[in-house]
């Protein structure tokens, strides 16, 4: 789970790292007194979306005055943000974060991530701040230092010290930095983080060490024991039929395509997606129904699959263990009459029951197409819907 | 032959007297998997009553402690089917009881606590499967998780797998076509886990009985990579690979916690081209697993050791 900038610093800060003083604002007027209380020349204007690469798709605004502080939080509440990470539709901006403006004298990056070949928490540090650390690690690997920690112990000091002095910060702030750093060891362990990044960490013109942008994202799985962090969640910020889907306990991803895809389990659906595009088709989504689909989860799908404007034609594959045929064919058939079918559906059943389950599906008169092979009912709806 | 479970495994389920848990030891003994004691706290000294199938009628001893359970029944094996909140710790008491294979199916858990679940396990000599995973099954002799366990024939094929249902898919294509498998193991969804792929393919190779080695992967990680290179230079079986998710976009979660595309890695064509590189065949699709592994079966002359054309089974 993703939470925006601003909470993350405001986290941060109760952990003794240093933030620039600002204010989060969702109106122009709030924006305008958030500006005069700050009472300083210049004035950053950062929209608040979950999405990364904000600075080069116009989010992030430099204001010389308050009257321009008035035009960049005009233009930006309410726009549209297309960056790398949202897709072309783009993240509406709601929320501003207006900043006191600090000269930098030096960026670094700072960050921490779960690795997984290690089975350990890693900090990352770099001295190519304010860049995509991705790009660096790609282009200039020996520009990125990396500590392994010990969950048993934490991230010791003479490991936060290596790395401050692996990325040249300067003698006078190294004590600071190592604070700095198993501070932010500490946050995402308390908060459960999966990421927690600090891009950039500056030294200011006034020599201050500072967390200029953070960005914390929170394991999901762990959620029960943060409430916390549930309280921050924004809806917002997420496809709205991502958001239903989970309140029925569905796993579902919007994408672009045109055929509907209701799937049990998770690699299942993905390979259902796979064949769909190696046929010639697009999928409109990734969803898994999950182990135990009721007859209620089932129609849920289908309202949450056919409110997606694009989907021309629905493809259910199931192979069905623990979970039995019959039961989800009722499903589906109970569906189609409750939503009405007014696109193809091709259903593909095999495991526990299947025959009876193709049985319930002829039987339903309601022109469901039945098929027992994953590839057979792949090309099946590819056809339909072309 | 087999690798991790046979026919004289003994087992215990943690978390027993749950919903899940009771369900699944019903479908384990139904299959004939020796399940001699479960292990709920609270809930020890009492008697968990089965009514099978068949009629017949199984009790299982409860513990309160793994430890108890263990030293009592003479069990190797543990399989977990505790909620989220509490199942790191059931693995970490089943590993201090040294279990010789823990099973863990919950999924949810939080990747920290599994941090420090792997950190526990070091220097010890418990073998960990999961968290997140349908479990392993040696057909016909030994079932332990949520697998459909008709769907699977004794063999010669290993599986091993990141995924459930596309596991299930894997194995029906297989047995559809007389190839048996000598165990099929779901190592889990997680972005930390117990064995990886490569502990598995180790096992695989180390198995005499074992001619050959499907490998389901997907989107997330290196664990694929990592093995291929394993395979090129170690082992000595042809294998068969399938990695889903090409179409899987960047940043998103795809049900597994650790499907996901970060940071430019893990990406299924990558994992595709890196695989083929290492001498995997990757079938062209998930539909066409079991053929292709017929053709590579053909290749290497090894079909009718493989195939068991009296019991073709049909769906």
């Amino acid at each position: 789970m993703n939470i925006h900038e601003h909470e993350s610093k405001e986290l941060l800060k109760a952990y003794g790292i240093s933030v620039p003083p600002g204010h989060t604002v969702f109106t122009v007027e709030q924006a305008m007194r958030a500006a005069e209380t700050l009472g300083s020349p210049v004035v950053v204007v950062k929209a608040q979306i979950h999405a990364g690469g904000r600075g080069k798709a116009g989010g992030v605004k430099i204001a010389g005055s308050l009257e321009e502080v008035r035009a960049y939080a005009e233009e930006l509440l309410g726009k549209t943000l297309v960056t790398h990470q949202t897709g072309p539709e783009g993240t509406i901006v709601r929320r501003l974060l207006i900043e006191d403006g600090c000269s930098i004298a030096k960026e670094y990056y700072l960050g921490l991530v779960v690795d997984r070949s290690s089975r350990r928490v890693v900090m990352i540090g770099s001295e190519e701040g304010g860049m995509d650390i991705e790009e660096v690690a790609a282009s200039r690997p020996e520009r990125i230092h990396k500590e392994t920690i010990d969950p048993a112990i934490g991230i010791q000091t003479f490991q936060a010290r290596r790395l401050a002095y692996a990325i040249n910060i300067p003698g006078e702030k190294l004590g600071e930095a190592v604070k700095l750093m198993q501070a932010l060891y500490k946050a995402f362990i308390d908060y459960d983080c999966s990421i927690a990044e600090i891009n950039p960490l500056v030294i200011t013109g006034e020599g201050a060490l500072m967390a200029l942008d953070a960005k914390l994202n929170i394991d999901e799985n762990a959620l029960f024991r943060q409430p916390d962090i549930t309280l921050l969640h924004d809806p917002n910020e997420e496809d709205p039929l991502e958001t239903e889907a989970a309140e029925y306990g569905l796993s579902y991803i919007s994408l672009d395509g045109s055929i509907g895809c209701m799937v049990n389990g998770a690699g299942l659906a993905m390979a259902t997606m796979d064949m769909i595009k190696l046929h010639g088709g697009e999928p409109a989504n990734f969803l898994d129904v999950g182990g135990g689909a009721s007859a209620d989860k089932v129609a849920a799908a289908f309202k949450i699959i056919l409110s997606d404007p694009r989907v021309k034609g629905i493809l259910v594959n199931i192979f069905g263990g623990i979970m039995r045929c019959d039961v989800i064919a009722s499903g589906v058939v109970e569906a189609a009459r409750q939503v009405g079918l007014s696109h193809p559906l091709v259903v593909r059943l095999e495991g526990t029951n299947a025959k009876s389950g193709r049985q319930i599906l002829a039987d339903s008169g309601i022109g469901i197409i039945s098929s027992d092979s994953m590839e057979d009912s792949v090309r099946e709806i590819v056809s339909l819907v072309q | 032959m087999s690798i991790l479970v046979d026919a004289s495994t003994k087992v215990i389920t943690q978390g027993i007297t749950g919903a899940t848990g009771f369900f699944h030891t019903r479908g384990a003994l139904e299959y004939g998997t020796r399940i001699v004691g479960g292990v709920t706290p609270g809930k020890g000294g009492s008697d968990i009553r089965f009514t099978l199938e068949d009629g017949g009628v199984k009790r299982v001893p409860v513990f309160n402690t793994v430890g108890e359970a263990k030293s009592e029944t003479g069990a190797t094996v543990s399989v977990i089917y505790v909620p989220p909140t509490f199942a790191a710790d059931s693995i970490m008491e089943a590993v201090d009881a040294e279990m010789e294979l823990v099973i863990c199916i919950t999924e949810g858990i939080p990747v920290l606590d599994m941090i420090k679940v792997s950190r526990y396990m070091e220097g010890r000599c418990t073998r960990l499967i999961g968290p997140n995973c349908p479990g392993v099954i040696t057909p016909g002799e030994c079932k332990i998780g949520i697998m459909p366990g008709y769907i699977h024939m004794p063999g010669h094929v290993g599986v091993v797998s990141r995924s459930g249902t596309l596991t299930y898919e894997a194995v029906h294509q297989l047995t559809a076509r007389g190839i048996g498998q000598s165990t099929a193991v779901g190592i889990g969804g997680d972005p930390v886990k117990g064995l990886e792929f490569i502990d598995v393919l180790k096992l695989f190779n180390d198995d005499p009985d074992t001619l050959a080695v499907v490998m389901i992967g997907e989107i997330g990680g290196t664990a694929e990579e990592e093995a291929a290179e394993w395979i090129r230079s170690h082992m000595t079986k042809p294998v068969v690979g399938c990695i889903s998710g090409l179409t899987a976009p960047p940043g998103k979660r795809m049900g597994h916690a650790g499907a996901i595309i970060s940071g430019g890695t893990g990406m299924a064509a990558d994992k595709i081209a890196w695989l083929e590189a290492c001498g995997i065949r990757i079938a062209p699709s998930p539909a066409e697993i079991g053929r292709t592994l017929a053709r590579m079966l053909e290749e290497h002359g090894i079909m009718d050791s493989c195939t068991d054309k009296m019991s073709i089974y049909r769906a």
